[in-house]
C-alpha cells in the first residue's frame, strides 16, 4: 500500500458474508471450532456452517443472555467458541454475561455482532448498533476489531479464532466495497496506512474507510494531501500510526459508523493528548438515534459520506497552525 | 480420588462440621460476608466433593472431570472450606477471606484460584456456563458431568429459565442442577420477595428431571445425585429443602444472617453449638 495505490471500490459482499465462510473456512480445519447463534443464523450467516457442520452448530433460541455464558462454558473447556447475533442484541442483552463469564475470568469468547452501525436500513434504531464499540472496548482484556472488507474480516475471524483472549469482531449487513487483495494479513493492534499524505489524516473503520478513501480522492483534486489509514483494530489500536500522524501531518479527522461518544475518535484522541497534541475532528453518529430509511439515505441525513469528511478535514485544516 | 471407597455417613458428618466451623471462623475474620446461604450448603457440597464427584486435586485440570460452579457466589466460603478439605487450597490461609492479595476473594475468582471452574457473583449466569462446559463433554465423548449449585433467590433471574429452556431442549443430561431452598433472600422471606412456587412444577414444564431432597440428609442428599446419573436424556435439577444459617440455632431462618458477620459473642456461641 503506498502513496499512488488507486482504489476501485468496487462493491463487495457484506462483511458478515465473510464472518460466515471464515467460520467455514475453520470448521474445516479446526473440528474444536463450535459457533452458537440465536436465531439469526440466516442474517448472521451463521447458517453456512450450521449447514455442514450440524453437530458443531448449537441453536440458543432467542436468549442472547444464555447464549453468551454458554459459548464461555464451552470456551473455558477448550472449545473454540463463537457467538453470533446482530451486534445490537448480543452486546446489549449480553453485556452483562461477557463481562462476568468472559472478560473477568479472560476466557476466549469469540463475540461476533453483525448489523453494526446504521447502514442496515430499513429495521430501524431497535436493531443499529452504534454502541457497540463503547460497549466491548470499555472490558479489560477484550481484543476489538472492525473490518472494512471481505478480505479484511476472513482474515480477521481465522487470526482471532486462536487469540487466547476474548475477542469481539464486528460486522455488517450492506455491501462493502472492496479494499484488499486477498492474502493481506491483518495482526492485533495493527493499521493499515492505504492513502499516504501529509497535509492532515484520516482514521476509519469499517464501511466508513471507503468513503475515506473517496474523500481524500476529492481532497487531492482540490490540492490538499490526505493520508487515509484503516484503523481496524479498535483495541489495541496502532499508537504508532496515530503518533507518526500528529508529528508527519499535525491534523487528525476519525471516522466511524458508531456514536462519536465513545467510539474510535476518543480512544485516538486519547492516544493523541497524552502525546503531542494536534488539532482534531470527529465524524460519527452524535449524541442521537437515526430512522428507518435505504441506507443510502441514513447515512446522508445522519452525516456519514465521503461529503462529510471532506467538511470534516476542511475544518481540521482551517484550525491547524 | 479418582477412585475411592464410599466414604461413611460418619465420616461425611465430620467433615460437614469442619466445614461449618471453617465458615463461622472465616467470616468472622472477614468482619463481613454470607454465613446463612454457606451453611445451608454445607451437606450438599460435601456430598459433591467427597462422595459423588471424579476429581483429583492433584491434577484439577484433568480433561475428564466432573465439574462444579458456585452459581450463587456470595456463599464462597463453603466452597472454599470444602476444597480446602479435599486438598485444593491451602486450609491455614482460610481466615485471610476477603482480605487484599488473599485467594480467597470475596466471591470466587479463577483469576486466584485456578481449580475453580468459573467467576461467580453475578447471579443468573453459573446455570448457563455450566451448560456450555456440559455440552462440551458430551461433544468430546468425555464422561465428566458438571453441577451447579443456585440459591433460591437466585433462580429469580430470567437467565436462569433461558438456560433450563436450553438445557432440556439439547438433551443436556450430564449437568445437574442445585437450588439451595433455603427459603431465604437478602431482603428477607423468598416468599414475600418473589415466591418460586410451584417450583418443582416449574422445572418439570421446562422439561428438567426433578429431584426434591432434605438438603441437610446425607443419605438423600447422595440417593439424589445417584438419581440424576442415572437419568438419561434430560437434565436434572435437585431440589434441595434446606434451612438458612444450618447449625448455629440464632443463625437459622434469621435474614439478618444473609449477609452479615458474626460479633465476637456471636462467634463464641456459634463455635461452641459447633463443638
Amino acid at each position: 500500500m503506498a502513496t499512488n495505490t488507486k482504489y476501485e471500490l468496487k462493491i463487495g459482499p457484506a462483511t458478515r458474508e465473510g464472518f460466515g465462510r471464515a467460520l467455514v473456512a475453520l470448521g474445516r480445519e479446526n473440528d474444536q471450532v463450535v459457533v452458537c447463534d440465536a436465531d439469526l443464523s440466516k442474517s448472521t450467516f451463521t447458517h453456512l456452517f450450521a449447514k455442514e457442520f450440524p453437530e458443531r452448530f448449537i441453536s440458543c433460541g432467542i436468549a442472547e443472555a444464555n447464549m453468551v455464558a454458554i459459548g464461555s462454558g464451552l470456551a473455558a473447556s477448550g472449545k473454540i467458541a463463537f457467538v453470533a447475533s446482530f451486534s445490537a442484541f448480543v452486546l446489549n442483552k449480553g453485556f452483562e454475561q461477557l463481562r462476568v463469564t468472559a472478560a473477568y475470568p479472560n476466557v476466549p469468547l469469540k463475540v461476533v455482532g453483525t448489523h453494526s452501525g446504521i447502514s442496515i436500513g430499513e429495521d430501524g434504531p431497535s436493531q443499529m448498533s452504534i454502541e457497540d464499540l463503547a460497549l466491548a472496548t470499555s472490558l479489560p482484556g477484550f481484543v476489538v476489531v472492525s473490518p472494512a472488507d471481505d478480505v479484511a474480516i476472513f482474515e480477521l475471524v481465522k487470526t482471532l479464532a486462536y487469540h487466547p483472549a476474548p475477542c469481539f469482531i464486528r460486522a455488517g449487513r450492506s455491501k462493502a466495497a472492496i479494499i484488499y487483495t486477498e492474502g493481506e494479513k491483518f495482526p492485533i493492534g495493527g493499521s493499515k496506512t492505504l492513502l499516504d499524505g501529509n497535509d492532515l489524516t484520516i482514521i476509519a473503520h469499517g464501511l466508513m474507510v471507503a468513503e475515506s478513501i473517496r474523500a481524500a480522492e476529492a481532497l487531492e483534486a482540490e490540492g490538499i494531501s490526505a493520508r487515509v489509514i484503516d484503523m481496524y483494530s479498535i483495541k489495541p489500536h496502532d499508537v504508532e500510526a496515530v503518533h507518526k500522524a500528529v508529528s508527519e501531518t499535525g491534523a487528525i479527522v476519525v471516522a466511524e459508523e458508531h456514536l462519536v461518544d465513545g467510539g474510535l475518535g476518543v480512544k485516538i484522541a486519547q492516544t493523541v493528548a497524552s502525546a503531542t497534541p494536534c488539532v482534531m475532528e470527529f465524524v460519527g453518529v452524535q449524541d442521537r438515534y437515526a430512522e428507518s430509511g435505504t441506507p443510502e439515505s441514513i447515512l446522508d441525513k445522519y452525516g456519514l459520506l465521503a461529503r462529510d469528511v471532506i467538511s470534516a478535514s476542511k475544518k481540521v485544516l482551517a484550525r491547524k497552525k | 480420588m479418582t477412585s475411592v471407597e464410599t466414604p461413611s455417613f460418619t465420616e461425611l458428618e465430620a467433615i460437614a462440621k469442619r466445614v461449618r466451623r471453617d465458615i463461622i471462623e472465616m467470616i468472622t475474620a472477614a468482619k463481613s460476608g454470607h454465613p446463612g446461604g454457606s451453611l445451608s450448603a454445607v451437606e450438599l457440597l460435601v456430598g459433591l466433593y467427597f462422595d459423588q464427584m471424579k476429581h483429583d486435586p492433584k491434577n484439577p485440570k484433568w480433561t475428564d472431570r466432573d465439574r462444579f460452579i458456585l452459581g450463587k457466589g456470595h456463599a464462597a466460603p463453603v466452597l472454599y472450606s470444602v476444597m480446602a478439605e479435599a486438598g485444593y487450597v491451602p486450609k491455614d490461609q482460610l481466615n485471610t477471606l476477603r482480605r487484599m492479595g488473599s485467594i480467597y476473594q470475596g466471591h470466587p475468582d479463577v483469576r486466584f484460584i485456578p481449580a475453580l471452574e468459573a467467576s461467580t457473583g453475578s447471579l443468573g449466569e453459573g446455570l448457563s456456563v455450566g451448560l456450555g462446559m456440559a455440552l462440551a463433554a458430551k461433544m468430546n465423548g468425555s464422561p465428566s458431568r458438571t453441577f451447579v449449585m443456585l440459591g433460591d433467590g437466585e433462580i429469580q433471574e430470567g437467565q436462569i429459565w433461558e438456560s433450563a429452556m436450553f438445557g432440556s431442549f439439547h438433551k443436556v443430561d450430564n449437568i445437574v442442577a442445585i437450588v439451595d431452598y433455603n427459603k431465604i433472600q437478602l431482603d428477607g422471606w423468598v416468599k414475600d420477595i418473589m415466591d418460586l412456587e410451584p417450583l418443582g412444577d416449574k422445572w418439570r414444564a421446562f422439561g428438567w428431571h426433578t429431584i426434591t431432597i432434605d438438603g441437610h440428609n446425607l443419605s438423600e442428599v447422595r440417593n439424589a445425585y445417584v438419581e440424576a446419573a442415572a437419568t438419561k436424556g434430560k437434565p436434572s435439577v435437585i431440589i434441595a429443602h434446606t434451612i438458612k444459617g444450618k447449625g448455629v440455632s440464632f443463625m437459622e431462618n434469621n435474614p439478618k444472617f444473609h449477609g452479615s458477620a458474626p460479633s465476637a459473642d456471636e462467634f463464641t456461641k456459634a463455635m461452641a453449638e459447633l463443638a
